[in-house]
């Protein structure tokens, strides 16, 4: 069936066909149409989960703790300040190992209020333990809601699927919806190797002593690894019924390429678009999407951008006193290539707080790279795109 | 009360073992000793950090014979939540959950969480035991600390301002089902409610007073006489609050004067004559008001 949805509705609708059993909530902007499309689900019968209306987003994650210890597949959504206000509790699902799904609207955090995308709020919780799925379409968006549950319950870990605030949040695209049987065929209801139960008493989270707190890390890191290999095969079962793959990165025209933009959400789109119009003009450009930020997936870039003369990391987010924090990941995992390997990576920070993100002014990012203005330790003036003087 | 009365209201069943790691004398470790003999194995315990979550034992082991979730300090109530969903969406309808926090958890850090599952009134028994300040990170004051006492950030210098905080009250004005305040000086009170509290749905409250003889300054065989002392006094009177609209007390309450209660204890020794009567007259003023709200909630004569 296709319908022409949102990409917070694609959500909904990922979740209805993941058939989540408890859904915690609170309102934030812009995330709120995936819940109220959930609770309308819900109240209609479409989807049996149980909803609970929390006081606050730290709530909604921390019943999704208690839901998902006691065994059931559990979602929420958030945006923003409001992911900020769960990173504790983000924490308490990643190293307890729980797979709670969440879809994450990337908002421009405070102060000044902003309601407009940018990478800020998901990246600053890039060490909670949670996968992270950056998309860029709508159909991606259901497509990977329904796979970040399998993906979630294989390994052991949360999963945050993320999508840019408006851009697609609020965008209407043409959405394939699968078959629910097709869908029930590729994830069966979960059953949870440990959980909470009275048959089988069992206290979760106590007090860890250093005599065996360092290997609880070790196998949070261990089922990182693992998920990559996991969302992998995760994605060719997908591909094999419904005929869709994405790829934790993928890899547009960089074969014969000297300069590889790299980019995550919907600037990828915008980027495809100038890529057009330069192979058009002769000019040999080419674009690496990075869609699985955690675990990151390092020996795919690698491969990606091995031998390619230079690279350049569109960042919508910033890591203040360091730099784009894309960018700054790219080059730790290209950093030990064969020096003539090695590419130039240059960073550029733009569209935060919302703004436009054109093709001019990939454009811009794309002709300083090639004019080599960039590299090394940079100037104020070589970070950043698309700012007022 | 003969020794056949106890047995037969006390439930032989034991849930919590021996080798805990509570302190000698904790009110804590009686407390649940206490409310699991009623609650039976059919119960999940989500515990914010507090006391319990040493006395529960680390990991690997646990203390207790039920099942039993770790929690952030504030997150009691919404595991609790969660939990609750989760075996109600697998048709469990039976096992009970229990939120555990201490006055630290519960009146501070984790009444948000608290106030938003009383307003949902999620189905879960909340239980409180309060020994009136953050003891386990070293006996720092929290809004249960009662006013005059000494705690660690209430030096005797300048020991605490604030009266402690009514929770019971604030449950109530939840319009919870069953609210109620207990001690682990009273078994039969707080087996009583327990049973209570299991017999109906919703969110259901418990405040069991429970000394700590470390963080109180007093020997670890007063729990129990400091506890019934709490009460004679009117200082912890013993209640229970249905629907939030009928008030009762459930217990006698002499009204024996506050001062032998206060100078058992360490961290009301530097207390003044002129301070203590500030309490007595605070105890007092609390009781009349209490007075007054059982009188007025009580059904009108046929």
């Amino acid at each position: 069936m296709k319908k022409v949805i949102v990409g917070n509705h694609a959500v909904s609708w990922g979740v209805k066909l993941a058939r989540a059993e408890v859904i915690a909530a609170y309102p934030i902007t812009p995330q709120t149409q995936i819940v109220e499309e959930l609770a309308e689900m819900c109240a209609d019968g479409r989807l049996e989960a149980r909803y609970i209306k929390v006081e606050s987003e730290h709530s909604a994650m921390a019943a999704c703790i208690g839901a998902a210890a006691a065994g059931v597949r559990t979602f929420t959504a958030t945006s923003s300040q409001g992911l900020l206000l769960m990173h504790e509790v983000l924490h308490w699902a990643g190293l307890g190992r729980l797979p709670v799904v969440m879809a994450d609207i990337n908002r421009a955090v405070a102060p000044g209020w902003s309601i407009w995308t940018d990478q800020n709020d998901t990246l600053a919780q890039r060490d909670t333990g949670w996968i992270q799925l950056y998309c860029e379409t709508n159909q991606e968006v259901l497509d990977t809601t329904v796979q970040a549950f399998k993906l979630a319950e294989s390994v052991d870990l949360p999963v945050m699927i993320v999508l840019d605030a408006f851009f697609l949040s609020h965008t209407s695209e043409p959405v394939d919806i699968p078959e629910p049987a097709a869908v029930d065929a590729f994830l069966p209801r979960r059953e949870a190797r440990f959980k909470l139960d009275v048959n089988a008493p069992r206290a979760f989270g106590g007090l860890t002593t250093p005599a065996v707190y360092m290997e609880l890390r070790m196998r949070q890191q261990e089922a990182m690894e693992r998920a990559r290999e996991v969302f992998e095969q995760v994605e060719a079962d997908w591909e094999k019924r419904f005929g869709r793959r994405y790829g934790a990165i993928e890899r547009d025209r960089i074969e014969d390429a000297d300069i590889v933009l790299v980019t995550s959400g919907t600037v990828t789109s915008t980027a495809r678009h100038v890529v057009n119009e330069r192979r058009a003009r002769g000019e040999k450009v080419g674009l690496v999407k990075v869609k699985m930020f955690r675990p990151f997936p390092t020996a795919a870039l690698r491969d990606a951008l091995a031998g390619v003369p230079k690279v350049a990391v569109l960042d919508r987010n910033i890591s203040p006193g360091h730099g784009g924090i894309f960018a700054e990941e790219i080059r730790a995992a290209l950093y030990d290539l064969p020096a003539a390997e090695r590419p130039q990576v240059d960073g550029y920070v733009i569209g935060l707080g919302g703004r436009d993100v054109t093709p001019h002014t990939i454009a811009e990012c794309l002709d300083r790279t090639r004019a080599g203005m960039t590299s090394g330790a940079r100037a104020r003036e070589d970070l950043w795109v698309g700012v007022k003087s | 009360m003969s020794q056949i009365e106890i047995k037969d209201k006390v439930p032989r069943e034991e849930l919590l073992d021996s080798g805990h790691l509570a302190c000698p004398g904790c009110g804590a470790a009686l407390a649940m000793r206490m409310v699991l003999k009623v609650l039976g194995e059919k119960t999940i315990v989500a515990l914010p950090a507090c006391c319990w979550s040493i006395i529960a034992g680390p990991y690997p082991q646990s203390s207790l014979h039920v099942p039993l979730y770790h929690a952030a300090f504030e997150t009691g109530a919404a595991v609790a939540s969660g939990i609750k969903a989760a075996l109600l969406a697998r048709g469990d309808t039976e096992t009970m959950v229990v939120a555990w926090a201490g006055d630290g958890g519960t009146f501070d850090i984790g009444l948000q969480a608290l106030s938003g599952a009383a307003e949902r009134n999620e189905d879960i028994l909340y239980v409180c035991y309060d020994n009136e300040a953050y003891m386990n990170t070293g006996i720092q004051r929290s809004s249960a600390t009662p006013w005059g006492a000494w705690t660690t950030t209430t030096p005797a210098g300048h020991p605490e301002t604030h009266v402690k905080k009514d929770i019971l009250a604030i449950l109530a004005a939840h319009r919870v089902p069953y609210a109620a305040s207990t001690t682990v000086a009273h078994p039969e009170d707080l087996i009583a409610k327990v049973r209570r509290a299991k017999s109906v749905h919703g969110t259901r409250f418990l405040h069991i007073l429970a000394p700590c003889p470390p963080g109180w300054k007093a020997n670890d065989d007063e729990t129990i006489s400091l506890a019934r002392m709490a009460v004679r006094t009117r200082v912890f009177p013993l209640l229970e609050v249905e629907n939030g609209e009928r008030w009762r007390f459930t217990a006698e309450h002499p009204g024996d004067p506050v001062e032998p209660y206060l100078r058992r204890q360490g961290r009301f020794r530097h207390l003044t004559d002129v301070q203590i009567a500030e309490i007595q007259a605070q105890v007092t003023a609390r009781w009349e008001s209490l007075e007054r709200r059982v009188r007025a909630s009580e059904p009108a004569p046929i």
